[in-house]
């Protein structure tokens, strides 16, 4: 009982969370599917980590009329996206594009990856050598840390 | 010599988390870099904080360096500026430019009434349309104009005498006196 309480309480606060813009904005479904997907990929400047779809700040609700503005003069997304960055710069963007100058931070990953599997396979095949030459050095291996 | 690479691989990579570290401290991550340097100022149209009848634009100041000075009575930075903005007036050299952003008309005149007017004139941007056009995200925030109508400088947060002389005067044209 006391369960089923917290969670309608959790799912009430969950939905007051989502509610910061809620409504229909467009009568055109396609047009309100695509507001919604827009404000959630531009950050909200003044919380920084937020979406404007997700931010109370006066700002993002400024940005999102304007989204919605230029949805309505039938611009495409891209425009929009183009729209934000010419004002605020990439970092409006959550996603930041891939450019030269973001290609380390789109392949940090994949590099920190690979540095862990070459250094994993280093140390197996060491191990795989010592194992066959010298069993007893092996044994010993652990000490030496 | 297997040792010393035991200990080399991981000290460099300390060194380089140190490098990376120091150089992300030295960032101020409220600093926004703004894509408006270097660019032509945008342009607008907007009543007059004191006379809905008079615009104002970026047009009146052509020819000219000026600042534009994005405040709003709700903004304590701009409380905190606003002595050094009398200050950069009082000197005469650029006209300082109001946005007023987001805010009630008659609490804006009131605060420059008590306060002191260090403005040529006042747009009003009760909307924010000019403001997300400047991407400005949040007061104050001064931007520099120069002759030629390009954005040259832009500070966000409280302006200071000392960020004045030091980052904003040498922006100006030479020739001019010295205070």
């Amino acid at each position: 009982m006391i369960r089923a309480a917290a969670l309608v309480a959790c799912l009430s606060i969950s939905t007051v969370a989502a509610a910061v813009d809620s409504g229909q904005r467009f009568e055109d479904e396609a047009d309100q599917a695509r507001y919604e997907r827009v404000i959630r990929d531009l950050r909200c400047l003044v919380c920084r980590s937020e979406s404007i779809a997700d931010s109370n700040a006066p700002l993002a609700a400024d940005l999102r009329r304007e989204v919605e503005t230029l949805i309505r003069v039938g611009r495409s997304d891209a425009d929009i996206y183009a729209f934000m960055t010419e004002r605020y710069g990439d970092f409006i963007l959550l996603k930041p594009p891939v450019a030269p100058r973001t290609w380390l931070l789109w392949a940090g990953p994949a590099l920190f990856l690979a540095g862990g599997v070459a250094i994993v396979l280093i140390v197996v095949r060491r191990r795989v050598r010592i194992a066959r030459t010298d069993p007893a050095a092996l044994e010993e291996e652990p000490d030496r840390l | 010599m297997k040792l010393p690479l035991r200990f080399l691989v991981p000290a460099l990579a300390f060194a380089v988390l140190v490098a990376f570290f120091v150089v992300g401290l030295k960032r101020d991550p409220g600093q926004i870099p703004s894509p408006l340097i270097g660019k032509p100022a945008p342009d607008f149209s907007l009543e007059s904080l004191g006379d809905p009848a008079w615009k104002v634009g970026p047009g009146d100041f052509a020819d000219k360096h000026w600042l534009l000075n994005v405040w709003a009575t709700w903004c304590v930075g701009c409380r905190q500026e606003h002595e050094a903005l009398l200050a950069i007036a009082r000197e005469n050299r650029v006209p300082i430019v109001g946005l007023n952003w987001r805010d009630d008309r008659a609490l804006a005149l009131r605060w420059l009434t008590q306060l002191g007017n260090p403005y040529v004139s006042v747009a009003y941007d009760p909307e924010g349309h000019a403001a997300i056009d400047w991407g400005v995200y949040g007061a104050p925030e001064t931007f520099l104009i120069d002759a030629t109508g390009r954005v040259v400088k832009k500070q966000i947060g409280p302006m200071t005498l000392d960020i004045w002389r030091r980052e904003f005067v040498p922006l100006l044209p030479a020739g001019e006196a010295k205070p």
